[in-house]
């Protein structure tokens, strides 16, 4: 389907679950992904898809982990709140070895905060909100395109790594309207398929022997030497996401950039336009993007600084998280200086253009 | 006819068998099994009923009654 | 002669790692026998909860999630609605079930989940070594009640059967106890009818069963059956609840 249809993006990356084969969704209202929740009850039925609003975030958390149990695709959403509440169920699917996908439409924090976008939840999801040694597989859109086209990346990779997956998004990209290309519904026999593909672990119905099997859903290892391997094998699937699945966007990277920007997210979009005008009035500055911000293209930025980069500028809707991350990518090549904004107000690109001018030369 | 078999690795000795036959036909072996525990055994076959009591108050499903 | 009872197929081989006298063995193996006699091993899958029985699923010869503390009626939710065509239960504790879990079993039960809880009550939490539950009795010493249950600062054990009975969704709430041979008999019935109306799609079905926790009482496994009857049973009165199938027969 190549028709460009203009929608806001909650309920784009809903439609765009749904076209990946998502025929559950168990979630809680929550602002500012609300229109999330109310697209998937209108739609699912449609497709005898199955929507229940869960008592509250924790009950939805588990709901996913009960249905990613049974081998089939099941998603929830919520916002910063909220999303901390499902941190104990996340730590279960991840040590569990479920497949899931959370979205996150981020807004103002800690605490109850305010309803505007933020990104005050990137340590919360690259660094681990719930307990133990897991890593979440974290896309950033920064267009409502992305955000829809994150719906199938997320199902591909959670059921080929058996991990949860979550899509960091924020109130804007979830409520602005852009227009937006769906890729074609995917089939019943295809969802079959990838149910099937986890036949040999999910629970399903049974057989007398000899094909009788006996599945377990479980994160509890009360051995410690049977839990050090089971975590060690977590490291070992942590280490080939690493290693295959950094996503990430180089905007003007070149060898002749004076400064590198990093940003993701809507944030990103709000610099690319600072560049932009910048680089119209004859800088050469770039940007790199993460696109998943874990795995973090570490080797990217890295490989950004050429000789003439004399510093890296980060940008963010926070305090300052992100940014320690590109300080480890960095490593000390070229100083990295930090702008963010919190409280749910978003920066102007006016504003950027301003910080990275006072920062140019490695000020 | 009748027979009650404990199976020792899973008893634990924990009487209430003991206390539910109303033959007051089992008691504690004064072998000890794997684990440590007197299990139950029946000293009595000729007198079991097969009521079935000890069975249904034993919580390791240790017992067998065959009549 | 022939065997007319034995150890259930819907059971593993491994041994319950239950202390002496405990009757989550006979809960398990309730249950066990239900799954046989219905013939539904092979399209049946349950899920643990967090307390002494957290490795039901070791015990139970189907396949099972382990839930995260309480949350075992949202998971069975989930399952269920994945595969609606397979039968779900639960298993859970006072501490599982009536503590951090009221949430989710107030709201799998009035959404009229088609799942069966079992709930089994000692008045005490087992596995983390015998502090108050929300189903502990008045007075009662506990490692976190040192001077007994105070009513005025803690309130009174919760009553889950009464209290699931004022939703107007449930099918099937029924109080048995573990107490006795006769009783355990009567617990079955309960067992095998809810497990039953799970088949049959009717609806949220729950049994809940007056049992012992001879270790953290104090009290040998004998004598607990009778501390029990003589102070749980007031308290937690055994008894139908809701049975919609009385009034459909009508």
């Amino acid at each position: 389907m190549s028709e460009k249809i203009l929608m806001k993006g909650n309920e784009a990356v809903a439609e765009a679950a749904i076209r990946a084969g998502c025929r559950l969704y168990f979630a809680y209202p929550i602002t500012p992904q609300s229109e999330l929740i109310e697209y998937m009850a209108k739609t699912l039925p449609k497709v005898n898809g199955t929507f229940l609003q869960a008592e509250s975030e924790v009950a939805a958390i588990n709901m996913v982990y009960g249905a990613a149990g049974t081998g089939k695709r099941v998603m929830t959403s919520s916002s910063s709140p909220g999303i901390s509440l499902k941190m104990e169920g996340i730590s279960y699917i991840a040590g569990a070895n479920l497949p899931a996908v959370i979205i996150n439409v981020q807004r103002g924090g800690p605490g109850l905060g305010d309803i505007q976008p933020a990104q005050g939840d990137y340590f919360q999801a690259t660094k681990g909100g719930g307990h133990g040694d897991y890593r979440l597989i974290v896309i950033a859109p920064s267009s409502v395109q992305e955000f829809a086209d994150s719906a199938s990346l997320a199902f591909d990779l959670a059921d080929k790594y058996l991990n949860p997956v979550m899509i960091l998004s924020d109130g804007l990209l979830g409520q602005m309207m852009e227009p937006v290309e769906f890729k074609p519904r995917v089939s019943d026999e295809e969802i079959e398929k990838h149910s099937e593909m986890h036949y040999d672990w999910c629970m399903r119905p049974n057989e007398d022997g000899p094909n009788h099997h006996h599945h377990e859903i479980n994160s509890l290892e009360i051995d410690p030497e049977v839990l050090e391997t089971h975590v060690n094998k977590l490291a070992e699937k942590y280490k080939k996401i690493e290693e295959n699945e950094i996503r990430y966007e180089a905007y003007n990277i070149n060898e002749n950039n004076e400064m590198v920007c990093c940003a993701f997210g809507t944030a990103a979009r709000i610099v690319k336009s600072a560049i932009d005008t910048l680089n119209s009035e004859g800088h050469n500055i770039g940007l790199i993007r993460p696109i998943t911000v874990w795995p973090f293209p570490t080797q990217a930025i890295a490989d950004s600084i050429h000789d003439k980069v004399k510093n890296v500028m980060t940008f963010e809707l926070n305090l300052g998280q992100m940014v320690e991350d590109v300080k480890l990518a960095v490593n000390g090549k070229v100083p990295v200086g930090f702008y963010g904004k919190v409280g749910g107000v978003v920066f102007t690109p006016e504003e950027i253009i301003e910080k990275i001018k006072e920062n140019l030369g490695g000020k | 006819m009748a027979r009650m078999t404990v199976d020792k690795n899973y008893c634990k000795g924990c009487g209430l068998c003991i206390t539910a036959c109303p033959k007051h036909i089992i008691r504690f072996s004064e072998n000890i099994n794997d684990k440590g525990y007197h299990y139950a055994e029946c000293f009595d076959q000729d007198s079991c009923i097969a009521c079935k009591m000890c069975y249904t108050i034993c919580p390791d499903a240790a017992i067998t009654i065959e009549k | 002669m022939k065997v007319i009872a034995s150890r259930p197929k819907a059971l593993t081989d491994a041994q319950f790692t239950y202390c002496p006298g405990c009757l989550h063995g006979v809960a398990h193996r309730l249950i066990a026998e239900a799954i046989d006699e219905l013939g539904i091993q092979n399209n049946t899958m349950g899920v643990a909860p967090v307390g002494c029985s957290v490795f039901a699923y070791k015990f139970f010869d189907i396949d099972m999630a382990e839930a995260a503390h309480g949350r075992a009626p949202a998971v069975a939710t989930g399952m269920k609605r994945a595969r609606p065509d397979m039968n779900v239960f639960t298993y859970q504790g006072d501490g599982d079930l009536a503590a951090i879990g009221t949430a989710e079993i107030i709201h799998a039960a009035n959404r009229g989940e088609n799942i069966s809880v079992f709930f089994v009550n000692n008045a005490i939490y087992g596995m983390t070594g015998g502090q108050m539950a929300p189903t502990s009795l008045p007075d009662m010493k506990t490692t976190t009640s040192p001077y007994g249950r105070k009513t005025s600062d803690v309130g009174y054990p919760i009553q889950v059967c009464e209290l699931l009975s004022s939703l107007i969704a449930p099918y099937y709430i029924e109080r048995v106890s573990l107490l006795s041979p006769t009783d355990i008999i009567k617990a079955k019935k309960a067992v095998l009818k809810a497990m039953k109306f799970n088949t049959e799609k009717r609806g949220f079905t729950f049994v809940e069963f007056v049992s012992t926790c001879p270790t953290n009482w104090g009290i040998n496994p004998v004598d607990s059956l009778k501390w029990a009857k003589d102070n749980m049973i007031p308290f937690f009165k055994p008894g139908v609840y809701r049975d919609k199938s009385v009034e459909e027969a009508k």
